[in-house]
C-alpha cells in the first residue's frame, strides 16, 4: 500500500532550528567552536614566535599588530577559546572517569565552563597589564 | 553529515488559523506541525484554540481534542495514555517528550508541538522510525548463552539484577536518539543513545555469555564512538534514565578489556 510517490519527497523534520537550547548542549557547541579557533590561535602564536627568531624589525612589526585595539580584541577571544577549552577538557576527563553525569552535576560543571572561562580570561588579562 | 538548515522542500511556512471554539471561557493557543504527502505543499504550523474546560490536562489531551473538535485529519501516534508504550514521543514546547506525561501546566503561553527532530516525515507529528528499529535489532537485544539450558530458569542474584535499574525501564519512545546532535548529522552510522543504552542493557546481565562480541559489535568509530557526551538524550528522557552515563560505561569497558 506504500506509495513511492508518497515516501520519495518526505520532510526532515525541524531540529536545532526548535529544540531549547540547553546549557550542556551549547557548552558542547562551544567546545567545538573554541577548539576550531584554537587552530587560528596557533597559527598566529606560531607567527609571533617566528618573528621573534627572524630579527628585530620582523618582532616590531608583529608586536604592533598583536598590541593593537583590533589585534588585543583577537588575543583576548584566543586567550578565552584556550581557557574554555581547557575546562571543558577537564569536563570530559570526568565524564572519561566515569563521573559526572547526574544532571545537577552535569548542569553544574556546564555552568562553571562558560563563567570559570569568562572570569580566568578577564582575570589574566588585569593580571597581564598589571605586571606590564 | 553536519547541516544546520533544513533541506527546501521541509522548510515551514505558515498554516492554517483555525477559529476559536464558540463559547469557551479558557482557550490555549497551540501551533502544531502539519504535513501530508497528498498536497504536495510545504511543512506548515497550524495554529489551534483548546477549550480547556472541554480537555483534559496533558498534551496529548489538547491534541486528541483538537482532532475530535476541530481538524479530524490531524494525525499522530498514541496508545497507552500513561508514558509506557512510548508512541506519542514528539517535540513539545522544544523538548523530546512524551505527549501523554507531559502536562500544559509544565508550558508558558503558546504550546509548540513537532514531530521528533530529524526524522522523516511519514504525516503530520508521525516520524518514519525505520532506520531506529533495524538499529536496535542490530545490537541483538535478547539473552545470548553458550552453556546448557537450565532446567529451569537463568538464575540471576539480587545485586546482578540491580545493575539492569536504570536500563530496563526504556521505553524505546525514541526521545534521546532524536534529541542528539551527533544522531542528527550521522543518524545513519551512529547507534544514538536509545540503541547503546540497550546495548548496555545486555551487556551488563550477568546471564548473558555474548559480552565480548557484543562489544565488538560496537568498536567502531561511529556505533559508539560519536558520542560527543553532549546529554540532550539525559536532558530531554521522559523516564528520567541516563543514556549519556550509560554509553559512559560501554566506553570504559572497552578501555578495561584492553588492560
Amino acid at each position: 500500500m506504500v506509495d513511492a510517490k508518497m515516501t520519495a519527497n518526505r520532510p526532515i523534520s525541524p531540529h536545532l532550528q526548535i529544540f531549547r537550547p540547553i546549557i550542556t548542549m551549547v557548552m558542547s557547541i562551544l567546545h567545538r567552536i573554541t577548539g576550531v579557533g584554537l587552530y587560528f590561535g596557533m597559527a598566529l602564536f606560531a607567527w609571533w614566535l617566528f618573528a621573534a627568531a627572524s630579527g628585530r624589525t620582523d618582532f616590531r612589526f608583529v608586536s604592533a599588530l598583536f598590541g593593537s585595539i583590533i589585534g588585543q580584541v583577537i588575543l583576548f577571544g584566543f586567550t578565552w577559546a584556550l581557557i574554555h577549552h581547557m575546562l571543558g577538557g577537564l569536563r570530559h576527563f570526568v565524564w572519561d572517569l566515569g563521573h559526572g553525569f547526574a544532571l545537577k552535576t552535569a548542569n553544574a560543571m556546564a555552568w562553571a565552563t562558560i563563567i570559570g572561562s569568562v572570569s580566568l580570561t578577564i582575570l589574566l588579562w588585569i593580571v597581564g597589564y598589571a605586571v606590564k | 553529515m553536519v547541516e544546520l538548515t533544513l533541506p527546501r522542500n521541509s522548510t515551514i511556512v505558515e498554516g492554517t488559523q483555525w477559529p476559536k471554539p464558540e463559547g469557551a471561557k479558557r482557550t490555549r493557543e497551540f501551533r502544531v506541525y502539519r504535513w501530508s504527502p497528498e498536497d504536495g505543499k510545504n511543512p506548515h504550523m497550524d495554529i489551534y484554540h483548546v477549550d480547556m474546560d472541554d480537555c483534559g490536562p496533558m498534551v496529548l489531551d489538547a491534541l486528541l481534542w483538537i482532532k475530535n473538535n476541530v481538524d479530524s485529519t490531524l494525525s499522530l501516534r498514541r496508545s497507552c495514555r500513561e508514558g509506557v508504550c512510548g508512541s506519542c514521543a514528539m517535540n513539545i514546547d522544544g523538548m523530546n517528550t512524551l505527549a501523554c506525561t507531559k502536562g500544559m501546566d509544565e508550558i508558558d503561553g503558546t504550546v509548540k508541538v513537532y514531530p521528533l527532530p530529524h526524522m522523516p516525515v511519514v504525516k503530520d507529528l508521525v516520524p518514519d522510525l525505520t532506520t531506529f528499529y533495524a538499529q536496535h535489532q542490530s545490537i541483538q537485544p535478547w539473552l545470548q548463552t553458550t552453556t546448557p539450558e537450565p532446567e529451569k530458569e537463568w538464575r540471576q542474584s539480587h545485586e546482578d539484577r540491580e545493575k539492569l535499574d536504570g536500563l530496563y525501564e526504556c521505553i524505546l519512545c525514541a526521545c534521546c536518539s532524536t534529541s542528539c546532535p551527533s544522531y542528527w548529522w550521522n543518524g545513519e552510522r551512529y547507534l544514538g543513545p536509545a540503541v547503546l543504552l540497550q546495548a548496555q542493557r545486555w551487556i551488563v546481565d550477568s546471564r548473558d555469555e555474548a559480552t565480548g562480541e557484543r562489544l565488538d559489535n560496537l568498536e567502531d568509530p561511529f556505533r559508539l564512538y560519536r558520542c560527543h557526551t553532549i546529554m540532550n538524550c539525559t536532558q530531554t528522557c521522559p523516564k528520567h534514565l541516563n543514556p549519556a552515563k550509560a554509553i559512559a560505561e560501554i566506553k570504559k569497558k572497552m578501555v578495561e578489556r584492553r588492560m
